[in-house]
């Protein structure tokens, strides 16, 4: 702030407390009576005389206590305008300290870990190091993905072995590190209602589901010409793109014939943000770590 | 002393109005209080319904009880005391009945909008904006009324009860003014004109000083007169009271910051606001101070009258709820206490505690004057809400107490590996037990405020039980 609004914050802020404690003194050096009185100081209201006992001593000194107490706490700290008080304390700088002091703490801790490879932390002797990723999924991760790493409606199950971009255990370690965007295009105006309905059918028909076959017959012409080259021409999914399986009966958006329509027709994003600027690649590696050991069994 | 007889001719007929709405809109409120309780404790409480759900209905709850409830506790007392101790007639009948049926229109549009989710989202000052000019029109008149009053006094000083209410009403005209700027977008929907932490700094220097003026000063305004009247003693102390009036008054303005530690505001502000914080301590104290020892020589009238004891029991939770705000205003204790339970039982210790067994005291003793009867219906009901309303207080704090410091100390544990030992819903589900206690402690205080509405309405109708005495009655 500029120096005349620290001068004015410095001034006012010292005359409001000086002047509470001019007023104590001033009132206390008046004082009449040392002793309690019964002596009224002659205004009546309403019935209600007023007596002019001294200012109680104890409580006499806790204000002057307080007033010790914020003089000196603003000759400390930063308060009295753009003085930074003797100590030079901030609470960024507070924040710092707590950080490094942190990393101090806890570095070693994973360190000890992200000599391990994913699969060695797989092993009983390392269940610390996977607990620890566990809480660390529990805190970042299970807000989408549940606290059991089952997902949810648009988020995938970690615990299935179905991966949308490969279950390695660098793949995963990538997912996290880098995030996913998964985009499934809107084919709605260019396959029409009926051919988002026949291209339903025969997605469906893909997992065994029992469909109307003639539609199926004639979504699998336009499933051939539109959807291969993401999801195979089997229908199995493309790792590198991020494109689902859809033979295996597991779905990311619900399987009735609806939501598969609704996908057909109106596309679907799917994000999977970055963690690498939240997380260190310590801490990265034993989340990896844990969401591998979920498929593992 | 005088006798009936000099009295001019009062208006009693805007206190009545202000004391009958008091009892109903403390009902109205702390009953959406016992509901929003319920919810946290049962939340399916909220039946799907839209303006039922906590978000909307807790607003209602804090505006109805401080600002409905509380207010008008003021407006009537405010306006019975400055008569009476100032020995002459409100300034004008027609600007203080304007404030009657201005604030009761204020009360209803917020009982209205609020539900619908209407909201300006600034803390206890949610309303929009044509509720808030309506605000600064009825405050504006009561400045009138209650500062034209005291200037027509007959009595050569003005009383320590009026500097207090003074100091509230002029203050509070300022605070919700200034905090209420705000640019209109459509009939029901505005935006502050205040950028980012501005905003932040502006709503809580409002958002404290509703609590140091409106609700502190307001009402020791109503202690300096109920305490003596009821206690039939002087005030214990004439300097006591000046020093600290003018400490308590210019220190409170500056501690609105400590609801911001550890945010974007700069540091220079939070130590400042910690500071007068903790300096306001022996000021507040000394209204205390001077209520309690203005009973010395009186004490064994708490024996017999629960009026009185409502009176001191309040002070006991002004004193208390004081030393425990400086203290949360201490950074290294409110970063235990923010965003906890610990802040809502501090809250509900100053507003059940003190705000509201202070009013509900002086408005037992306003009733039976105000229409000309001995003394209340049942002197009997009133020492069983007396003892529902203490009962009530502390449950409902201990029970946040516990609630807060638990969550407090969930929220900061750490493993051995720095990851959080709690999950937020784990310490939701800790807090439960104690959810449930502060729901049976406002269910206790709401039904001391049915009983009172019981005995007033039996006061007002058929008169006290006992034989009229010869009393300060005197109906305009």
């Amino acid at each position: 702030m500029s120096a005349f609004w620290s001068a004015w914050v410095t001034v006012i802020t010292l005359a409001v407390i000086l002047g509470c404690a001019w007023l104590l003194f001033q009132t206390r050096k008046s004082e009449a009576y040392k002793e309690s009185t019964s002596e009224t100081v002659g205004h009546e209201y309403d019935g209600i005389a007023e007596y002019d006992n001294p200012l109680p001593r104890w409580w006499f000194q806790l204000f002057v206590a307080t007033v010790i107490f914020g003089l000196g706490y603003l000759a400390l700290y930063p308060g009295l305008g753009n003085f930074q008080g003797l100590l030079g304390w901030s609470s960024h700088g507070q924040w710092e300290e707590e950080m490094q002091h942190a990393e101090e703490v806890y570095k070693p801790v994973f360190a000890k870990y992200a000599a391990l490879s994913v699969e060695d932390l797989q092993k009983p002797e390392n269940q610390a190091g996977l607990q620890m990723g566990q809480r660390m999924f529990q805190n970042n991760c299970s807000v989408c993905h549940g606290t059991g790493g089952t997902g949810a409606y648009g988020f995938p199950n970690l615990t299935d072995n179905d991966w949308l971009y490969g279950g390695e255990p660098d793949t995963i370690k990538q997912t996290i590190v880098n995030g996913r965007n998964g985009g499934m295009p809107a084919w709605g105006a260019v396959l029409g209602e009926e051919g988002v309905r026949d291209v339903a059918s025969y997605v469906l028909s893909l997992s065994g589901r029992e469909v109307d076959q003639e539609a199926a017959a004639r979504g699998e012409t336009q499933f051939q010409a539109l959807c291969t080259a993401c999801h195979g021409q089997d229908g199995k999914g493309m790792h590198a793109l991020g494109a689902p399986n859809l033979t295996d009966d597991i779905w990311l958006y619900g399987g009735s014939f609806e939501q598969v329509a609704h996908t057909l027709r109106q596309g679907r994003n799917g994000v999977m943000p970055a963690q690498k600027d939240l997380l260190s690649d310590d801490k990265i590696h034993l989340i990896a770590a844990y969401v591998y050991s979920l498929s593992q069994n | 002393m005088s006798t009936a007889t000099e009295h001019p001719t009062y208006n009693y007929r805007v206190v009545r109005q202000f004391a009958i709405m008091t009892v109903v809109w403390g009902i109205v409120g702390m009953a959406v209080g016992v509901l929003i309780a319920a919810q946290l404790v049962w939340p399916a409480l909220n039946f799907d319904t839209p303006w039922l759900t906590y978000g909307r209905i807790r607003p209602l709850h804090t505006n109805a009880v401080i600002f409905a409830f509380g207010g008008c506790a003021l407006f009537a007392t405010s306006y019975y005391v400055v008569q009476r101790t100032c020995q002459v007639r409100l300034f004008s009948d027609a600007l203080a009945s304007f404030t009657f049926w201005g604030w009761q229109a204020v009360i209803v549009s917020a009982i209205i909008t609020l539900p619908m989710g209407l909201t300006s989202s600034k803390e206890y000052a949610e309303l929009e904006w044509p509720i808030d000019i309506l605000i600064a029109l009825v405050w504006i008149a009561y400045g009138i009324v209650f500062l034209g009053t005291v200037k027509l006094r007959k009595t050569s000083h003005i009383y320590v009860g009026n500097w207090f209410y003074m100091a509230f009403i002029i203050t509070v005209a300022v605070l919700h003014i200034v905090n209420s700027l705000a640019i209109p977008v459509s009939a029901f929907k505005s935006y502050s004109v205040y950028p980012g932490a501005v905003d932040a700094m502006v709503q809580w220097w409002y958002g404290h000083n509703a609590v140091g003026f409106f609700l502190t000063a307001g009402f020791l305004g109503m202690m300096y007169y109920f305490v003596p009247k009821q206690a039939e003693r002087p005030i214990y102390s004439y300097r006591l009271s000046i020093v600290h009036f003018w400490a308590l008054i210019a220190t409170y303005i500056w501690a609105g910051g400590h609801h911001l530690h550890y945010s974007a505001l700069p540091d220079w502000t939070q130590s400042v606001a910690m500071v007068m914080s903790i300096i306001l301590l022996a000021p507040s104290w000394g209204g205390m101070i001077n209520g309690m020892m203005t009973l010395s020589g009186a004490w064994h009238k708490l024996r017999t009258d629960p009026i009185l004891r409502f009176l001191v029991v309040s002070l006991s939770f002004y004193g208390m709820s004081t030393f425990e705000g400086p203290m949360m205003s201490i950074k290294t204790v409110n970063a235990l206490s923010h965003n906890t339970d610990w802040t809502v039982g501090h809250v509900h210790a100053g507003a059940l505690g003190w705000v509201a067994m202070i009013s509900i005291g002086a408005i037992y003793h306003m009733i039976p004057r105000l229409w000309g009867k001995a003394q209340m219906y049942s002197v009997g009901l009133i020492n069983v809400h007396f003892w529902l309303a203490t009962i009530g207080t502390v449950l409902y704090i201990c029970a946040m107490w516990v609630n807060g410091i638990l969550q407090g100390l969930m929220w900061r544990a750490v493993n051995e590996d720095g990851t959080l030992t709690y999950s937020f819903v784990e310490a939701l589900a800790a807090s439960h037990p104690g959810y449930f206690v502060r729901w049976m402690g406002g269910a206790f205080f709401l039904t001391g405020m049915l009983l009172m509405a019981f005995n007033t309405w039996q006061t007002v109708r058929k008169g006290s039980r006992a034989p009229a005495a010869d009393t300060a009655a005197q109906p305009a």
